[in-house]
């Protein structure tokens, strides 16, 4: 890009981020994997804000503690990009190993654990330094990884091996492993930390792990109407802040369902867009956003009404929803 | 005993109680080729004809070692692969014995329709699971079967119901087709007007041909005269080998799309395949093997993958591991989306087909709005209402 229009566009941006200099500025963010950039749109109105290219293949993606620098996985390029939420700018690229796809942020945010694909391996990179300091092997097609929240223990998915790995964080070592549904994908933990409750894309259902004796305590099906067992596909997962509920989204049967959490009984469907996989609750967590990677869309679901409100552009194949309040 | 057909001599007992022990049981699986097998002739490999295979499909079973290891491994299953290559097709019989003499009940069989037919049927009643990899052949599905007798690539009948659901998808029913001289050229061709019987395509005429310039019989070699005389929306070409069908496209009458052995053909995997988790094992594969993974690729890798499953989740021994390979409970990733699972009426993988052209892959059949009453995998191929196989 020339180096005046850059210019211009930095001061543009600049100058439209101005506002956001306050933290919680509602701005939703959507990681669209073929666009290579990250869309900003406003909370309420849904106007697109601005849309920061990043690296290569963005897919997951977190805030930090303060919500001052949002982490992108960029997994062509092989890299995490560091957006400035205030800038909205790319200020910082993190190398983290080929091929990443989700990662989680340790509790004291020093530290992030990235799962790459190719390598069948799990990274964890020292933040301050931008070194990745160790390599855990796990089984083929590593996917999900969530930090638990007493910073001992980091959970990784094999897709491959259909497996959970729990990998301590101390040793470095691969210290339990529990055979879950075929296609493990994505992590929610209880907030008391005790239940993993893991997406298995092609068993189409949610293993429920114990995490103290690392045994599958219950396995959640799904049956939305009008789709078969072998179209639910889900991937996506979030839990509501108090443990209560649980949103899965369920891949190709077109829908995320309500999961009550202590009973692990399926309260609702709700029907979104094609291929719903990423999912985010608002603060409020009276809005479920959820990228339609094969719809190019992100639905906006009231979670009360348990209904879709509308579905917003989203550039191609949307990734992850993160939401900035 | 928690692993019958293969343990490791005098610590067996004692390990398999330590479920998690490091090497307790190994599963060997076996591979059995042909020395001399004209498909993987290095002169046609060079063609890369479209739906052929692109090396020994062994590359595709050791990649699927690979990329299982780590995960067994942690079950306390060690994996090991043997490949054993027959000099010629009298010596089958004693190469598989060879493999069950060091362990193995599970063999990936990769070899011609003939040779392998004659394989299954002499090792009938045997402790033995052969499974096929590189014969697509109907008749081995059909009259043929038998009950150790498990199949991962598509059958021909797979492919042409594929094609034949995506030319109706498109409005293209009206369909030309050539067929080739060989006893594989006719048995493609007799799947293909069957699934367009099923299906409802109409064909404008059949009309066969002749690797030939000889000015005698232009009518059999030219593809100007062969594609003259008729209308129609497509022109599906029944070659076997390969070289005509290829020469076929850009060279008829009417502008109209080539189908079936070139232009748009029917494939178990395509590398440009993007969805499901494809690209990974598409490069993983690439990496092990330089070069891109074909159907016959995928089918060794599935087949491997799918043993590797039985193994984990029904192992008290070989017997159970059969049971669950043909039982309601299995699912096998294939990367293609769907779950995989085998037919029960006659040991067919069912799976989506790819209908691939030379960088991509224009749709995965079943397409939608082909329905079953159980399972849309299960309007590719032949239904338990019309199966020939009576093992």
């Amino acid at each position: 890009m020339p180096t005046r229009l850059f210019a211009v566009l930095a001061v543009l941006s600049a100058l439209a981020a101005a506002p956001a200099l306050a933290k919680d500025t509602g701005y939703v963010f959507i990681s669209s994997e073929k666009d290579h950039a990250v869309t900003v749109l406003d909370g309420r109105t849904f106007d697109v804000v601005k849309v920061i290219r990043t690296g290569k293949r963005p897919r997951d993606m977190k805030f930090d503690a303060g919500h001052r620098r949002l982490f992108v996985a960029c997994g062509d390029a092989g890299r995490v990009d560091v957006i400035d939420v205030a800038r909205l700018e790319v200020v910082e690229r993190v190398p983290v190993g080929e091929d990443p796809e989700m990662f989680d942020l340790s509790p004291d945010g020093r530290t992030l654990y990235v799962s790459n694909e190719e390598d069948a391996a799990l990274g964890v990179i020292d933040l301050a330094s931008g070194r990745r300091v160790r390599e855990v092997k796990v089984g083929a097609e590593p996917e999900g990884v969530l930090a638990a929240s007493d910073g001992r223990t980091v959970y990784v998915s094999s897709e491959v091996a259909g497996m959970v790995h729990a990998v301590d964080v101390a040793s470095g070592k691969v210290v339990g492993n529990v055979v879950v549904g075929q296609r493990p994908r994505r992590f929610a933990a209880t907030p008391d930390g005790r239940e993993l409750w893991v997406t298995n894309e092609l068993g189409g259902s949610v293993s429920v792990i114990d995490t103290a004796s690392f045994k599958v305590l219950a396995t959640v099906k799904f049956e939305p109407k009008g789709f078969r067992a072998d179209d639910v596909t889900p991937v996506g997962i979030t839990m509501t802040r108090d443990g209560r509920t649980a949103w899965v989204a369920l891949g190709r049967a077109n829908h995320v369902a309500a999961v009550d959490v202590a009973s692990r009984a399926v309260q609702d469907y709700v029907l979104v867009g094609k291929r719903a996989w990423g999912v985010a609750l608002d603060r409020a967590e009276a809005r479920l956003f959820v990228a339609n990677g094969l719809s190019d869309d992100v639905s906006v679901v009231d979670t009360a009404a348990r209904r879709a409100l509308k579905a917003l552009r989203a550039g191609r194949v949307p990734h992850t929803v993160v939401i900035d309040d | 005993m928690c692993f019958g057909y293969l343990r490791r001599a005098a610590l067996a007992g004692l390990l398999c109680l330590a479920a998690t022990g490091a090497g307790a049981r190994e599963l060997l699986i076996g591979y059995l080729a042909l020395a001399d097998d004209a498909r993987y002739d290095a002169r046609q490999l060079e063609h890369r004809y479209q739906g052929q295979p692109g090396g020994r499909p062994l590359a595709g079973a050791e990649v699927a070692l690979d990329e299982a290891d780590f995960g067994a491994q942690a079950q306390g299953l060690a994996l090991r692969l043997v490949a054993v290559e027959a000099d010629a097709a009298d010596g089958l019989a004693a190469a598989l014995d060879a493999l069950r003499a060091q362990g193995a009940h599970f063999v990936l069989v990769d070899l011609p329709a003939a040779p392998l037919a004659a394989l299954a049927a002499a090792t009938r009643g045997r402790d033995v699971t052969l499974i096929n990899v590189s014969a697509a052949a109907d008749a081995l599905r059909g009259a043929q079967c038998q009950a150790h007798l498990l199949h991962t690539l598509p059958s021909e009948a797979m492919a042409a119901d594929a094609l034949a659901q995506y030319l109706v998808s498109r409005k293209w029913r009206r369909v030309l087709a050539l067929v080739g001289p060989t006893p594989a050229d006719r048995a493609r061709m007799d799947a293909f007007a069957a699934a367009a019987k099923r299906f409802g395509l109409k064909l404008a005429a059949e009309r066969p041909f002749r690797l030939s310039n000889d000015p005698r019989e232009r009518e059999l070699g030219n593809i100007a005269l062969l594609s003259a005389g008729e209308d129609y929306d497509a022109v599906y070409v029944a070659d076997s080998d390969g070289e005509f069908a290829r020469d076929a496209q850009y060279r008829t009458v009417l502008p109209r799309p080539v189908v079936g052995s070139a232009g748009l053909v029917a494939e178990a995997w395509h590398w440009a395949w993007e969805r499901n988790g494809a690209p990974q094992l598409e490069s993983r594969f690439r990496r092990h093997a330089q070069r891109p993974m074909t159907g016959t690729d995928w089918a060794a890798w599935v087949a491997v993958k799918a043993v590797v499953e039985a193994a984990l989740r029904a192992p008290a021994d070989a017997a159970a591991m059969d049971a669950w390979l043909r039982g309601p409970d299995a699912v096998i990733d294939g990367f293609k989306g769907a779950r995989l699972s085998f037919r029960p009426w006659d040991g067919q993988l069912r799976q989506p087909v790819f209908l691939a052209h030379g960088n991509g892959v224009a749709a995965a059949a079943p397409i939608d709005g082909f329905l079953h009453p159980v399972n849309a995998l299960d309007t590719l191929g032949p239904d338990r209402p019309e199966s020939a196989c009576r093992p």
